[in-house]
């Protein structure tokens, strides 16, 4: 008995491997999901160090990943992370982290340093990182909540030229006294 | 008619005597543990892959339900235990998590028990307390010991000279042997031939351990015999963080293959040829995939390890059944506890497709191995990686090494500790 292909395939299974062959391509769960061993399940960070990117603005993430990419902004890992991923990968990536909830982290703040962040941010800070950092003017991050040791490696970097600040933030940063940008990152560490 | 236990086993025994065997596999057939209503995903191990892979199904669709078997009520991980081991943590405490958030936050069914069998065609699993059926099985049993290849390394020889290459009662017993040595004593580690588990841990572990020399018994020395001819992870980096830490304390010694050990003499054998004492030995032998998974018939034509479907991690010998972790065969994914992670998701994510019988997606995986060099310095390793021709490759032009002259070793040692505790968080909670 000389058997038809289909029905060749479908007794022996080849069809079923030929269209399991045929996934589709990655999702933005399926890109996101590998991030999340170091930024936390859903981009909530756990440690101290590593930023969350749970409610991070869209185009804070897109234009963080392409600096990092081509070596704008400095970085330890995501250079050579970034490297792997197309702009409509990262698209979609950080689309799904910015619908995240705000990752609240619990950490030690100092109080009087929180309060006197506060009286410092509006007319310094909040041009740019609106609605006391919950939010971010087109591709300013969002700093609500972050983790406050991530926030002063960054800053630090930033003092050193290491990381370039934008103009407009530099003007506001560079007269300040260590002691008041301290206080500025206590204070968008505490908002909740 | 009721029958008591005595003249009901007299009947079949009557039986059996009289008409063959034919009903005797149902004698001794541990008793259905918990009977399955809905959609049910078993996954064996709750170590890097497993937990993660219970996790994520169940955060992607709570209809089915997930039971996770472990042996173990804790789990300790590898990531970090050199650290134990070289002095710098005190403790296992952060390195160790527990399963109950696992349960009450996402209604995994925890199971603590031996999975002793699989029976891929009744879809069912035996464990020390009963068996266990499922709709579709995921694997991830971590690594166990080729000990036919390493003559006189039995579990008596391990209580002298540890392996710690699984992080517990060995790391500590490891730990312990250092801190016991006399100052001027020599440690000896040997490396397997790769595949292994963490390609990059020995050399950290060598790094740590000498760290701890260096600064507590500086007249010491450590002897690494590799059957490998060189360092293939982060080579270049190990050898320049050795020259300018620990110049005369570690003695690398490649292509030395250790086939035998002799416990009583406290020495092993490079092949037949050369023998070399210790005062402290850590035996790393060669590795294969988890028993259970060796037992199911899940490993390839190398008998070692799970070759398994680049996509959706099903095994290519035994239908609905998924291997992650350090068992399967992922291409360019290497045997680490980040890629374990990542292809847990992965998994979970086409795993929960196959069952409701949806589209599959396509792998997109990431790896990342820090090592430590000192206390302070830490160099990683990255890939990410994508699926080409049906095989799991590295997106070419990306990944990499740290830099070589170590100017983020500082930074990349307090990165690596939020990894840890992310990791371990994602795995618990
Ligand atoms: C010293 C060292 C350092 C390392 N450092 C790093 C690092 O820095 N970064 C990194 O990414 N990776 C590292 N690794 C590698 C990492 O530990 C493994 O790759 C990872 O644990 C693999 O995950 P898995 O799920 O395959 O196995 P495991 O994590 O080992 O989990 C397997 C689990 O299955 C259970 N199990 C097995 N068989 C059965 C059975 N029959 N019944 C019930 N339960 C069973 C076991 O008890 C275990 O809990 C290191 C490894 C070592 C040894
Ligand atoms: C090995 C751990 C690791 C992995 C995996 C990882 N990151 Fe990162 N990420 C970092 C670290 C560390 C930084 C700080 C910059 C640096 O040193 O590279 C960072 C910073 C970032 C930032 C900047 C955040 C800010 O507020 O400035 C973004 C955006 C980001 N990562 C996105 C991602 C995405 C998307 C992925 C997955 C494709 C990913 N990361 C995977 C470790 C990781
Ligand atoms: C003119 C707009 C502007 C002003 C004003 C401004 N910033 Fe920024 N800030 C930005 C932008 C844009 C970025 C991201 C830039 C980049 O790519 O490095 C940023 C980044 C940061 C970061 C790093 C956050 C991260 O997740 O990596 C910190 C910290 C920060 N700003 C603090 C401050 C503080 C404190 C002030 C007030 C003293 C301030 N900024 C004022 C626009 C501004």
């Amino acid at each position: 008995m000389i058997m038809k292909w289909r029905g060749w395939a479908l007794a022996t299974g080849v069809l079923a491997v030929s269209a399991m062959a045929q996934a589709a391509p990655p999702t933005a769960a399926m890109l996101s999901n590998a991030c999340a061993g170091c930024h936390g399940t859903n981009g909530g960070s756990a440690g101290p160090t590593m930023p969350s990117l749970a409610g991070q603005s869209k185009e804070a993430i897109e234009v963080a990943m392409k600096k990092f990419k081509s070596g704008e902004r400095p970085g330890t890992i995501m250079g050579r992370l970034a490297k792997g991923y197309s702009e409509a990968e990262v698209t979609a990536m950080a689309e799904l982290f910015s619908k995240q909830k705000l990752h609240i982290t619990t950490q030690t703040l100092d109080k009087a340093k929180i309060a006197k962040g506060a009286s410092l941010q509006e007319s310094n800070c909040g041009r740019c990182h609106i609605e006391d950092g919950k939010e971010g003017k087109d591709d300013t991050p969002a700093m609500a909540s972050q983790w406050l040791p991530y926030m002063q490696m960054q800053m630090a970097d930033y003092l050193s030229g290491k990381r370039k600040m934008p103009e407009k933030m530099k003007e506001k940063v560079d007269p300040m006294s260590k002691e008041d940008i301290e206080a500025l990152l206590h204070f968008y560490a505490s908002v909740k | 008619m009721t029958l008591d236990r005595r003249s009901f086993l007299k009947l079949v025994g009557a039986g059996a005597g009289a008409a063959g065997a034919v009903s005797l596999p149902m004698i001794g057939q541990a008793a259905e543990l918990m009977p399955k209503s809905g959609k049910r995903v078993v996954v064996i191990g709750g170590g890097y892959g497993g937990t993660i892979a219970a996790k994520y199904i169940r955060m992607m669709d709570k209809s089915i339900e997930v039971v996770m078997i472990e042996r173990n009520d804790h789990f300790v991980s590898c990531p970090f235990s050199n650290l134990y081991i070289g002095g710098i943590m005190t403790d296992l405490n952060a390195l160790t998590i527990k399963y109950d958030k696992l349960a009450a936050n996402h209604g995994v069914k925890v199971v603590q028990a031996e999975v002793t069998a699989i029976d891929p065609a009744a879809k069912s699993v035996t464990t020390s307390k009963g068996t266990i059926s499922y709709d579709r099985l995921v694997v991830s049993p971590g690594i166990d010991f080729r000990l036919d290849e390493m003559k006189g390394y039995d579990t008596a020889a391990m209580e002298k000279m540890p392996h710690a290459w699984k992080a517990g009662p060995q790391t500590i017993l490891l730990r312990k042997q250092l801190v016991d040595m006399k100052d001027g004593g020599t440690v000896v580690m040997t490396v397997p031939l790769a595949p292994y588990r963490c390609p990059p841990g020995p050399y950290e572990r060598a790094s740590m351990i000498a760290h701890y020399l260096k600064a507590n018994k500086p007249k010491s020395k450590i002897v690494v015999l590799d059957a490998k001819p060189d360092i293939t992870s982060k080579g270049g980096l190990f050898k320049k963080g050795w020259k300018d830490n620990y110049e005369g304390i570690i003695d690398y010694r490649p292509a030395k293959k250790v086939t035998e050990v002799d416990a009583k003499a406290m020495a092993v054998m490079v092949e037949g040829l050369e023998e070399v004492k210790g005062d402290v030995i850590n035996v790393i032998p060669p590795q294969r995939a988890g028993q259970i998974a060796v037992a199911a018939g899940l490993v390839g034509d190398d008998k070692n390890w799970c070759p398994v479907d680049a996509t959706t991690f099903e095994s290519t010998k035994q239908k609905g059944i998924h291997v992650i972790g350090d068992a399967c065969i992922a291409g360019a994914m290497p045997k680490s506890g980040y890629s374990a992670n990542s292809e847990a998701k992965i998994c979970a994510m086409n795993v929960v497709a196959l069952i409701n019988g949806k589209e599959t997606t396509e792998l997109s995986g990431i790896n990342v191995c820090y090592s430590y060099i000192t206390d302070k310095d830490a160099v990683s390793v990255a890939g990410v990686y994508t699926v080409k021709e049906g095989k799991i490759i590295a997106v070419p032009n990306s990944g990499g090494v740290s830099p070589a002259d170590f100017s983020a070793a500082k930074t990349e040692a307090l990165y690596a500790e939020s990894w840890l505790k992310n990791i371990l968080t994602e795995m618990s909670t």
